[in-house]
């Protein structure tokens, strides 16, 4: 299942990197999110996988008993998933307002610093 | 010795507020502060005469081994009066010459920034604060020069001395850092004391060139020199007192203090003879070429040191004796001449020296003053100047090596130095006095005091050597390694090879000085050469680097967003890559992987598809909802692979995404192709590349042993200390919990950037409305 | 979107699912779980609310903006991690206990509040995101 979990990594990241180099300002997003899935899918895989067992300690014991998944990288991942939220809504509205001011989808378009408008 | 060395900086700091009344009359008070500076390091004078070694330690980052120690012995203490006494002088000296200047305030602070810094500089017993400090020379003599900061040359010098001095800076801090390594410690007193490791280590030559690179730009060696002509731009204060007395002798000050630890080597004592040599005969011909008053002082400054840089590089008891005493003689000679210079320059208002004839009458003292320190710079006896000229004779006719040439070098370099003493000292003050000086007023005594104070200076040092003979000049020959108890300063050193060479060079100085004449016309023929000089070829060399950067800006900062992700992820897929395929195999133990189960494979089969269809879809909508999937996709597997809050955070925030997407589509815009066939085949292979070597990486790191310290951590104490079952949860509010707390005010200002970007009108989009 | 059985749907989901929120919420010390989620869900029940009623009769609802959370929240994660500063002179965020089992939620301390500051905020966030947002859609 690791070497799965890897290839869909590659593809998330890959798929990630192509979307950001298109010249649309929509794809960046898009691109910017699946790069951020592969980011998190990429940690959660280095923190090792193993099924059936949730870093969660069982009710009559005080600790774990037996293996369970390393709980670092979930919380990191964890607060990954919502901080991107957070940058997700963020960027969707600066790309919709710079759309609404400089009038043009195109990244190209858009470098100049010193719009007029 | 901190107070001493602070002080400086404390009255910088203490003009700053109350600069608007030293502007006026009371200037010359802060003159005290230098004066009070030279009475403190002259009560050291008996104890450091009798062997003595004063420091101090100011803890300052132990943890790196950086303390603020200052150390008084002969060698930081003959600097310390240079720059006290030289300061003093030129302080009150200042006042007058720039008298009723808008920024007068301001150009004692960085006065008295530069004489701190200079005393920091000279009495540190560690290398990395003696770096500060060295640095904070060569700011403040960029603002020096820069001081009339309306003018483009002024400016222009100030960048070149500093781009010059800076560079040196750069290389002392190397060498700092490598010596420390390579001695283990950053105390230049420890280092003295294992000196057998450092010269036989493997870095030696490394270090010693970096010191030589330091040294070399701040004394103006060749071919490092050209900053300090251009120095000359500064006001005649600052030319007086950091580039021909203090601050360019920091570089013959490093030499001498790395002597005992360095030096007495073949690489050391041969490149600095022959930088030396070079140095002071390049600059002693370029005197001759001058019309400048300051250009012919700043040459033959340049020329003394390179005298200096010589005479260290012959080391033994002779040499070291010569420098020290050559110090002496250079210091109280060129700051006269500059003083001098600057007095002509404030009373008749020019520095041309084919003009300038027959002052003296109007000013007879300055003429004293004048005559005397070229009588000095002459080496006529019975001016400490012969004293020292036959030092630097006999120690190089005793020197090992090809003594022919270099006494040639040495004779020839004094006779060209005479001369250029004779024209900046005798030449404005002699001969008939053209029509339009004669309403030439005399200075006041603030003005013409200071020189002839220093200029008699000489004569009495002269006169009687023993003046100095114990008290600074032995202590100096003593702190650079060598025993000076034998030593014995006299004018009258007997009838020998010395004494004919010091008569061949009088007189061969003084017929020089009435035959050639300065002109324009030969400064002039020495202008033709200009294009190999070594300035025009930095000069050349910064041309060819603007142009280089503004093509690498061009080229790299384009603006264009996919270009500059483009460069990174194509650097890093053939940097890692190449080292990645380059060094390692690839192994994976397919016991230590778990089985896939059919759901698993549905689940991973429906996400690929989900991040192709996103891809390559044309519709937004089609788009948003097929990242959905991949959304979901994901939380699945979370939930395969116990993470059941991942799993249900991925679902909420999956949600989310696709109704804030779906809110906002029809509003964002549409979903163009803007590129070609061509780029997007070339932007896929690129993807896939870096994809390709993500999914290598990552079955790489899942070969090597994994360290589930931490985690284990968590997971033991999760119950115990946190009273908490889900481990997760436990590490987001309680062990992690002050990261948790900045990442919901990160999520806050997130929710006001978007409120604000949606709700509050802003002038220019109002009109884009 | 504004169907009746929706409509109908939504008067009844969003208690139901405020209520799961904080069940979510209070068991996360134990179980999966915790502000983060709890938030997330609260905010979707707002939101499935306001799709179904539309945005006015929500807002009528929360009384309050809902940016007003973001402070609430942020103020009370900090203080339940001062706490322990001011209390006990201990470091920022010692976890602090009550001795004994509070019936349902289990053993109540600092890391409790702190967690409901952070439920309070996302709330607070995804609310102010996804209103901003609609309001000039």
């Amino acid at each position: 299942m690791e070497i799965l979990f890897a290839i869909i990594i590659g593809v998330l990241y890959a798929a990630g990197i192509y979307m950001i180099l298109r010249r649309s300002l929509v794809k960046l997003i898009i691109g910017i999110i699946l790069l951020g899935n592969g980011a998190n899918l990429l940690i959660f895989l280095l923190g090792r996988i193993s099924e059936g067992a949730p870093p969660i300690i069982p009710e009559d014991s005080k600790m774990f008993l037996e293996a369970y998944a390393d709980p670092v990288p979930q919380a990191l991942i964890l607060t990954a998933i919502v901080i991107s939220f957070g940058l997700q809504s963020f960027a969707i509205i600066l790309v919709k307002r710079a759309h609404k001011v400089v009038k043009t989808d195109d990244l190209d378009e858009m470098n100049a610093t010193d719009e007029d408008s | 010795m901190l107070i001493a060395v602070l002080l400086g900086f404390l009255f910088a700091l203490f003009l700053v507020f109350v600069g608007k009344f030293f502007k006026g009359k009371l200037a010359v008070i802060s003159a005290l502060v230098p004066l009070a500076l030279f009475i403190y390091f002259a009560s050291f004078i008996p104890q450091i005469s009798k062997g003595e070694v004063i420091s101090q330690t100011h803890n300052w980052v132990p943890s790196f081994g950086v303390n603020l120690g200052f150390t008084l012995d002969g060698l930081s203490l003959l600097f310390s009066l240079m720059i006290t006494g030289i300061g003093f002088l030129v302080f009150a000296y200042t006042a007058s010459y720039l008298k009723g200047h808008k920024y007068l305030d301001r150009f004692y602070a960085y006065l008295s920034v530069f004489m701190g810094a200079m005393l920091g500089l000279v009495l540190s017993d560690n290398i990395i604060s003696m770096f500060v400090f060295w640095e904070l020379t060569s700011i403040s003599s960029f603002f020096l020069i820069g001081f009339n900061n309306t003018s483009e040359a002024s400016r222009k010098s100030a960048l070149t001395a500093l781009g010059i001095t800076g560079f040196g800076g750069f290389s002392l801090l190397a060498g700092a850092l490598l010596l420390g390594n390579m001695s283990g410690t950053y105390n230049i007193a420890e280092m003295l004391t294992m000196r057998e490791a450092l010269v036989d280590h493997q870095y030696y030559v490394l270090a010693v060139i970096f010191i030589f690179g330091a040294a070399f730009t701040k004394s103006a060696q060749f071919p490092f020199h050209f900053w300090l002509p251009g120095a000359m731009k500064a006001p005649t204060p600052v030319s007086t007192y950091l580039h021909s007395a203090t601050m360019v002798k920091a570089g013959i000050y490093l030499l001498m203090r790395f002597t005992p630890v360095l030096g007495d080597t073949p690489t050391w004592n041969t490149t600095l003879t022959i930088i030396g040599a070079i140095t002071m005969l390049y600059s002693a011909i370029h005197t001759l070429f001058r019309t400048d008053l300051k250009g012919v002082l700043a040459y033959s400054t340049i020329s003394a040191l390179g005298i200096l840089v010589f005479l260290i590089g012959l080391g033994g008891q002779a040499a070291f004796l010569a420098a020290a005493v050559f110090i002496i003689v250079h210091a109280l000679y060129k700051a006269t001449l500059f003083l001098v210079t600057g007095i002509i320059d404030h009373q008749a208002g020019t520095r041309d020296v084919t003009q300038l004839a027959g002052l003296k009458k109007m000013m007879m003292p300055v003429f004293i003053a004048g005559f005397l320190a070229a009588i000095s710079s002459a080496g006529i006896p019975p001016s400490i100047g012969f004293l020292g000229k036959e030092l630097t004779y006999e120690a190089s006719i005793h020197s090992t090596g090809i003594i022919i040439l270099i006494a040639v070098a040495i004779v020839l370099t004094k006779i060209l130095l005479l001369y250029a003493g004779f024209v900046a000292g005798i030449k404005p003050f002699t001969g008939k006095l053209p029509e339009k000086f004669s309403e030439v007023k005399m200075p006041g005594p603030l003005m013409w005091v200071p020189p002839i104070l220093l200029a008699v200076l000489g004569i009495l040092f002269g006169v009687f050597p023993a003046l100095i003979e114990s008290s600074l000049v032995k202590p100096v020959v003593t702190a650079l390694g060598v025993d000076a108890s034998d030593i014995h300063l006299a004018l009258w050193h007997g009838f020998n090879t010395v004494l004919v060479l010091s008569l061949i060079t009088i007189g061969v100085g003084i017929l020089l000085y009435f035959i050639l004449k300065p002109s324009v016309k030969l400064e002039n023929k020495i202008g033709k050469l200009e294009p190999i000089s070594p300035e025009a070829i930095l000069k050349r060399i910064s041309y060819y680097f603007t142009v280089l950067s503004r093509f690498w800006t061009n080229v790299f900062q384009n603006g264009y967003l996919r270009n500059y992700v483009t460069t990174v992820i194509l650097f890093l897929v053939i940097l890692v890559g190449y080292i990645f395929f380059g060094n390692s195999r690839l192994v994976i133990d397919h016991n230590q992987l778990s089985e896939i189960t059919a759901y698993e494979m549905v689940v991973s089969v429906i996400l690929v598809l989900g991040v192709f269809y996103t891809v390559f879809t044309k519709s937004r909508l089609a788009a948003v909802a097929a990242m959905g999937v991949v959304g979901l996709a994901i939380c699945l597997l979370f939930v395969f692979y116990s993470a059941p809050d991942l799993a249900m955070t991925q679902f909420s925030i999956d949600t989310l995404t696709v109704i804030l997407f779906v809110l906002v589509l029809y509003r964002l815009p549409k979903y163009l192709t803007l590129s070609d066939y061509k780029m997007r085949i070339r932007d896929g292979i690129l993807s896939l590349a870096f994809g390709g070597l993500i999914c290598v990486l990552a079955l790489q790191v899942l070969a090597e042993p994994q360290n589930s310290e931490i985690g284990d951590f968590y997971a033991k104490n999760a119950y115990i200390e946190a009273h908490g079952r889900n481990v997760v949860n436990v590490i987001l509010v309680d062990f992690r919990g002050t990261d948790t707390l900045i990442e919901i005010s990160v999520l806050a200002i997130a929710a006001i950037g978007v409120f604000g970007l949606l709700k509050l009108r802003l002038k220019s989009s109002d009109r884009a409305n | 979107m504004k169907t009746l059985i929706l409509k109908t749907a939504s008067n009844y989901l969003l208690p139901v699912l405020l209520v799961f929120s904080i069940f979510i919420l209070l068991r996360g010390h134990y179980l999966p779980g915790g502000g983060f989620v709890g938030g997330l869900i609260a905010a979707i029940a707002f939101v499935l609310h306001a799709f179904a009623n539309g945005l006015e009769n929500t807002k009528h609802l929360l009384r309050i903006h809902p940016g007003f959370l973001m402070p609430v929240g942020l103020a009370l994660s900090f203080v339940s991690g001062l706490a322990p500063v001011i209390g006990l002179d201990d470091p920022f965020m010692t976890g602090l206990w009550l001795p004994q089992d509070v019936p349902v939620i289990g053993s109540v301390g600092t890391a409790l509040f702190f967690d409901i500051g952070v439920y309070l905020v996302v709330v607070g966030v995804t609310l102010t995101i996804i209103f901003t947002i609609s309001e000039s859609a």
